[in-house]
């Protein structure tokens, strides 16, 4: 891709804070090495993206988190991973590195209570810590502590072969591990420079939908559940594991790890791969009407998930927020389009958007997309061309950049490779960043029993984010 | 939904068919299940599954264990809430030093007698984040573990089959343990 790279002064990079303070333009990326801050950006008007580095004098830079809150958290991690000092920032407190006492944020009123929930959840669910304020069954606040599942990713990679990175970029975030490991070839691809053959493009495209089914199919039933409406979990969980199979099958991996590699896929479709997809295609196009309109008609359900965990517009823009969450606010963003990747431009399919920003929302364009997804298979089947399916790389010095489309929403991934072929640096950012904290202003003013009805409609990585 | 539901009535359970115990989880246990902890936890076990560090991979697996296809429940087999209500502690990552505390007390927790297994390569030393800074490296490294069940992530089928092992080591003759 071709990002615009350049090296800063402070003023510049102050001056960039203030053009996301005012909303011209929404933060990608904001990650550290030593010495150096970086800053991947979009403008919003013309989707132009560039990445900006900051050479970071005594290990200090100006907060961007000063004047743009999404920064916020990414900053923590900064000073947490690399010591690196924001200047100004509002908040300085650990969030990856953990061990001592942590300062939760003070609420103050009448007849306010705290429910401590986590890191270890009642369901089988990734680890973090939940702080709720409530004033009777209401949330007045909720404050999320996460890092638990922090696993040294970024150290790990600094020194890798491109192999070992790859395998690494596939466990960041194993329900996106199609998306993140196409996110790390691409970028790995773009800074060697080097062409990936045309029906690995297509393959990766099959791949990534294929994920993005099976976790819509999975979270649908699962936000059904957490309204306590057992069919719908147990029908879409059906739904879900048939699309893992048929993974396996055309894959050999139910969740297709390690499938997508720098230079194309390890693995081509067996012969009757097609047949069998085609097949699941016509099995989930003749359940989904039936399911989808017993989640449409049932009273009892929508009760719980129409009004609910309402995220507003503005605050989805802000935070530039990708996928379902920023799209069932109006939000409307999707990395397959814009700035776009192959075979996407050689594909039709509709991006839905609603603007309503509650649970039910959040629900509908994940239904929706099953249906797009869907499409898009088709199309790949039929249009998939022939020729090999990988063409080993070659690694040498480079830098490269891509933003990926996975179920979740758009996934950064930034690589610098050394002069001997390795890995010097590799930030993967997941689209929980810039969800998380959505999820705390979208729980306020609701009921606690709620909590994790809205919970699994954002459905944020703890692994992606934690790294 | 009435459709929906008849439908469910009439077409019979899709619920497959139990695979075999895995026979090396069942050499592995032998030497741990004596004939006390047989007695006092008989054929129906609680399981509290604890996330130390994974991917998430090894518990989209583990969820998938109770769809209608696997069905774990059939065999007396069911997950938790709580570690307090839990005979079988099933652990999955690398266990990170930012997890280390909440998996000890989450141990600790869970009443005697009570099982460890490390569930994912992840679990058994670190997998592919072995020598990273942020992790312990291994449940091993923290708790007693009695079983390990390999893969990355292990199938549903692989999970099943290394419960069925802990129900069946925990069935067996007094022969085939070491009392």
């Amino acid at each position: 891709m071709d990002w615009p790279h350049s090296l800063v002064s402070r003023e510049d990079w102050h001056r960039v804070a203030e053009r996301l303070q005012s909303g011209e333009l929404a933060l990608l990326g904001l990650w550290g090495e030593p010495g150096f801050a970086h800053m991947a950006l979009m403008e919003n008007a013309s989707h132009a993206c560039a990445i900006l580095s900051l050479a970071c004098e005594a290990n200090r830079f100006p907060s961007v988190g000063r004047l743009h809150a999404p920064a916020i958290r990414l900053e923590r991690a900064m000073r947490d991973l690399y010591g690196l000092e924001p200047e100004g920032s509002p908040d300085i407190r650990p969030w990856l590195r953990h061990g001592g006492a942590y300062a939760f944020l003070p609420v103050e009123g009448e007849s306010l209570h705290q429910i401590p929930v986590g890191p270890v959840h009642a369901g089988i669910i990734e680890p973090g810590h939940f702080r709720f304020t409530a004033n009777g069954e209401t949330v007045v606040r909720l404050e999320e502590r996460l890092g638990y599942v922090h696993k040294g990713i970024e150290a790990l990679m600094a020194g890798a072969s491109v192999e070992r990175a790859a395998i690494l970029a596939g466990r960041v975030s194993g329900d996106s591990t199609v998306a993140f490991a196409l996110a790390f070839a691409r970028a790995v691809e773009d800074a060697l420079g080097a062409e990936v053959p045309a029906r690995a493009v297509w393959l990766r495209a099959l791949a990534a939908e294929l994920e993005r089914l099976a976790n819509h199919f999975g979270d649908i039933g699962a936000v059904c559940n957490d309204a306590a409406f057992a069919i719908l979990h147990a029908q879409f969980g059906l739904l879900r594991e048939q699309v893992l199979r048929a993974s396996h099958a055309c894959f050999g991996h139910r969740l297709m790890m390690d499938r997508v590699i720098p230079g194309g896929m390890r693995c081509d479709l067996p012969a009757d791969g097609e047949q069998l997809l085609l097949a699941l295609i016509a099995l989930a196009r003749k359940r989904l009407p039936e399911l989808v309109e017993v989640y449409d008609n049932t009273a009892s359900l929508k009760d719980r998930t129409v009004d609910t965990g309402i995220l507003s517009h503005a605050l989805a823009q802000q935070f530039a927020a990708g996928g379902y969450v920023g799209r069932a606010s109006g939000r409307q963003f999707d990395a397959r389009r814009t700035p776009g990747y192959a075979p996407y431009e050689s594909l039709q399919f509709e991006v839905p958007v609603v603007q309503a920003g509650d649970v039910n929302a959040r629900v509908w364009i994940r239904i929706q997309e099953v249906g797009q997804s869907l499409a898009l298979i088709e199309q790949i089947l039929r249009q998939l061309p022939s020729g090999p399916i990988c063409a080993p790389v070659s690694p040498q010095a480079g830098k490269g950049v891509a933003l990926v489309e996975g179920f979740r929403g758009d996934i950064l991934a930034w690589v610098r490779i050394g002069a001997d072929g390795r890995v010097e640096r590799c930030h993967l950012r997941d689209p929980s960043w810039f969800q998380w904290p959505l999820l705390e202003a979208a729980i306020e003013g609701n009921i606690v029993a709620d909590f994790p009805l809205c919970n699994k409609s954002f459905n944020c990585s703890y692994s992606g984010h934690d790294l | 939904m009435r459709r929906l539901l008849f439908k469910s009535l009439v077409q019979g359970p899709l619920t497959e068919p139990a695979p075999a115990a895995d026979d090396a989880a069942l050499a592995e246990l032998a030497a741990r299940v004596n004939q006390a902890t047989r007695k006092r936890l008989g054929r129906t076990l609680a399981i509290r599954e604890v996330d130390a560090g994974s991917c998430n991979g090894c518990e989209l697996e583990i969820h998938a264990l109770n769809n209608v296809l696997y069905d774990l429940e059939r065999f007396g087999l069911r997950f938790v809430a709580s570690p307090r209500h839990a005979d079988v502690l099933l652990v999955t990552g690398p266990v990170t030093a930012n997890m280390r505390e909440a998996l000890e007390r989450t141990y600790h927790a869970t009443p005697d007698p009570k099982w460890v297994i490390a569930v994912g390569d992840c679990a058994r030393d670190g997998g592919a984040f072995r020598g990273s800074h942020a992790c312990v490296g291994g449940v091993a490294a923290v708790l007693p573990v009695d079983l390990h069940i390999p893969g990355c992530p292990p199938s549903p089928l692989a999970l099943l089959k290394g419960l069925l092992a802990l129900l069946e080591a925990n069935d067996a003759a007094p022969s085939r343990t070491l009392a």
